[in-house]
């Protein structure tokens, strides 16, 4: 009945049935070939730059690109586009991002409550780093994104890639970058669903709208 | 395994699909557009042929060192604040999820579509203490507001056109929460609208979350979910537990080991670069995620299949369900022909050995194929589908040594009026259709060099392809009389 007696169970199960399985073998010994590339293709960074943009506009990403000194105004003008007056941010976005921006910022805290959060109208992050080849932000919890839920619950998320450095080329590069001790969120398009006939349908729970601005320094 | 009393072995089942014309269209249309849109997928990466080589090679190292692996993942997940359980079979898996449930004191949970759960009938051993699960995949939730069974992986509900998802929303969801909105209409659009409002309710108030997951990485702890539409992301993230049933075949060995599946399954299954939502997470994080965080690892017949040395490669598996877009029987029979949660040429080779050769059923499994080899040609991790199938048909015909629970047994071989009256039916299915069978040459000539070998001696009378359709007549039209032909 108890787990324990299970866990033995199981690992002496696996141990018979790896009879055939020489005593000597140890993991390493069962040849893995990792003659797969590390990147596809050679392109220059701002070719790099380019496939990602386009990776994230075929996943129905909205794509804009600006400079430090025009992200400001950029972000103002995208929150007033999209009517948002609530703006959930991690406590350690850079204040400057939102200077030009008539919101109301609420920062996150455990206090929010997650009907706090599904009342907000946008969501601002950085991002741990973007993969061209594939199209795909990836949030790390870190001070400028925030906890996983604060992109999750809002509609409406704006992700800020900071040209060239966060940019990898490949899924094997983003691996080497990323801590797994940290929650990891790969965010490729917004939420999606084919399950009706197939039709992809954007937006099931979460944001419906992402946009994604990359911004050179 | 989930006990399905009473299930029709594969020809009988499979007979009542073809005649539901909707399913079959439907089922036509959906293989069909995956197909070309995972051709075009993999074409982008020069280098699909050596990822799937790693692919099968990491797992084989990880099946032949299983107890190295899971111990280590153990210990990892332990270090990282997660607490780890081992479940022999469904059935202790099931008590320990109850009982993890009950020490919450919630009566109800959000679940995330997850193939063991549905496996060990989880939802069900929920129920029977009380407590509701709510399935949050669209299509899982389509089929539990419908009181329906999945018909496919990765498409639970590709069964249903969108006329009568809508009228399954007017109708149910009124029981389970949040009722359909007013006037709903029939627009993929509008329905995902209304499973959002039906949900988000209860993404917003749930306390516990179950889960399966996709991989587990045993030098780190982490585990790893791949979704589309962010139900995935509710449950692992704003309940305050969180409890994953996974099978052990799931674990690989190192981080790095993910570049290789996270490549190849997104192209695989829904045929994109990458699917919109990945999450990845090790144990639990301060003021972030579940705060309680619970691993069951689940044998449930996985250790008797490792036993096989031909049959283990079916562990490899990833789930994506390649394998059935590409199966020209699956096209025609549909998911539900098959018995359990696995369908297609996965659930062919699969459900006998999880369950061993229990029942008609599970003897009939392995003849449901043209041993055309297109699923080998798709799998991302080079399972050798026709290959066991052919080993399964000489243990179902000849007999031979297999284990059970954990014990070595000889299975008897079936008895000669079994294997006509189920196993050729089921290989005469396969291969009476013109369609199916035409489909399946073309797709042979492609890969000559799959072509299954013979197995010698008595066995080879129902190993060998060509020598199948030579069913006796009588029982080709008694067969023919009670599914098709008696059924219009
Ligand atoms: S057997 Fe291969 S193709 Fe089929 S679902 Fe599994 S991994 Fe995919």
């Amino acid at each position: 009945m108890n787990g324990y007696g299970s866990r033995e169970r199981i690992l002496a199960r696996v141990r018979r049935a790896l009879a055939d399985v020489p005593a000597h073998e140890r993991p390493a010994d069962h040849p893995v070939p990792r003659d797969y590339a590390a990147v596809h293709g050679t392109r220059t960074p701002e070719e790099t730059v380019e496939l990602l943009a386009a990776n994230l506009a075929d996943y129905r990403a909205r794509v804009h690109r600006t400079d430090t000194a025009g992200l400001p105004a950029l972000l103002a003008g995208l929150l007033a586009r999209r009517g948002a007056r609530r703006v959930v941010v991690p406590a350690g976005l850079p204040p400057q991002w939102l200077s030009r921006a008539v919101v109301e910022p609420v920062t996150d805290s455990p206090a929010l409550t997650h009907r706090d959060l599904d009342a907000m109208d946008s969501v601002v992050t950085g991002c741990a780093l973007a993969i061209a080849e594939t199209g795909t932000v990836v949030l790390d919890a870190g001070p400028d994104q925030g906890r996983r839920r604060i992109t999750l619950i809002p509609d409406h998320h704006l992700c800020v890639v900071r040209l060239p450095d966060q940019v990898v080329d490949s899924v094997p590069q983003a691996l080497r970058r990323l801590d797994p001790l940290r929650p990891l969120t790969w965010i490729s398009g917004p939420s999606a669903t084919s399950d009706i006939e197939l039709d992809r349908v954007e937006g099931v729970h979460g944001p419906r709208t992402l946009e994604v601005l990359l911004v050179n320094p | 395994m989930k006990t399905q009393l009473g299930m029709p072995a594969f020809p009988e089942a499979a007979g009542r699909s073809t005649r539901d014309l909707r399913l079959r269209a439907n089922l036509r249309h959906a293989t069909g557009l995956i197909r070309e849109r995972r051709a075009a997928a993999v074409a982008e990466l020069a280098d699909w042929e050596r990822l799937r080589a790693a692919a099968a090679a990491v797992k084989d190292r990880t099946l032949r060192h299983l107890d190295h692996y899971l111990l280590r993942l153990e210990e990892r997940v332990t270090a990282a604040g997660g607490t780890v359980h081992w479940a022999a079979d469904a059935e202790e898996a099931n008590r320990i999820v109850t009982g993890l449930v009950r020490a919450t004191g919630e009566r109800e949970v959000v679940k995330v579509k997850s193939m063991a759960t549905q496996e060990i009938g989880l939802n069900e051993a929920l129920a029977r203490a009380g407590i509701r699960a709510y399935e949050t995949d669209l299509a899982e939730l389509i089929v539990q507001l419908a009181d329906d069974t999945p018909s496919h992986l990765l498409v639970p509900a590709v069964h249903r056109n969108r006329g009568e998802i809508r009228d399954i929303f007017r109708e149910r969801m009124g029981h389970w929460g949040r009722p359909a909105p007013k006037g709903l209409g029939d627009r993929p659009a509008e329905l995902a609208e209304a499973a959002r409002l039906h949900l988000r309710e209860k993404f917003l108030r749930a306390k516990v979350a179950v889960s399966g997951a996709n991989f587990m990485v045993a030098e780190t702890g982490t585990l790893v979910v791949v979704e589309s539409e962010g139900n995935g992301r509710m449950c692992l993230t704003l309940p305050e537990t969180l409890i994953s049933v996974v099978g052990i075949e799931k674990t690989v060995p190192t981080w790095q080991d993910l570049e290789i599946y996270l490549q190849l399954l997104p192209r695989s299954s829904t045929a994109e670069r990458m699917n919109p939502y990945t999450s990845l997470w090790t144990g639990t994080t301060e003021g972030d995620g579940p705060r309680h965080f619970h691993l069951v690892l689940l044998d449930n017949g996985r250790t008797d299949t490792l036993a096989d040395q031909v049959g283990r490669q079916a562990l490899r598996c990833i789930r994506c369900s390649a394998c059935l877009n590409v199966c020209p029987v699956y096209e025609r029979a549909g998911g539900h022909a098959y018995g359990s949660p696995y369908p297609g040429p996965i659930g062919a080779i699969l459900t006998p050995q999880l369950r061993g050769l229990a029942s008609p059923l599970e003897e009939s499994l392995p003849f449901a194929s043209t041993l055309c080899g297109a699923c080998y040609e798709v799998c991302p991790v080079a399972i050798d589908i026709p290959e066991v199938l052919l080993h399964l048909r000489a243990r179902v015909a000849e007999g031979g040594e297999a284990t059970l629970r954990g014990t070595r047994t000889v299975i008897r071989p079936a008895r000669r009026h079994t294997l006509e009256r189920t196993v050729m039916d089921a290989a005469a299915w396969a291969l009476d259709r013109p369609g199916v069978l035409r489909r399946g040459q073309r797709l042979a000539a492609r890969t000559r060099r799959l072509h299954p070998r013979r197995l010698p001696g008595p066995g080879r009378a129902w190993t060998e392809s060509r020598e199948l359709p030579e069913v006796p007549p009588e029982s080709f039209r008694d067969w023919w009389a009670r599914t098709r032909g008696g059924g219009r």
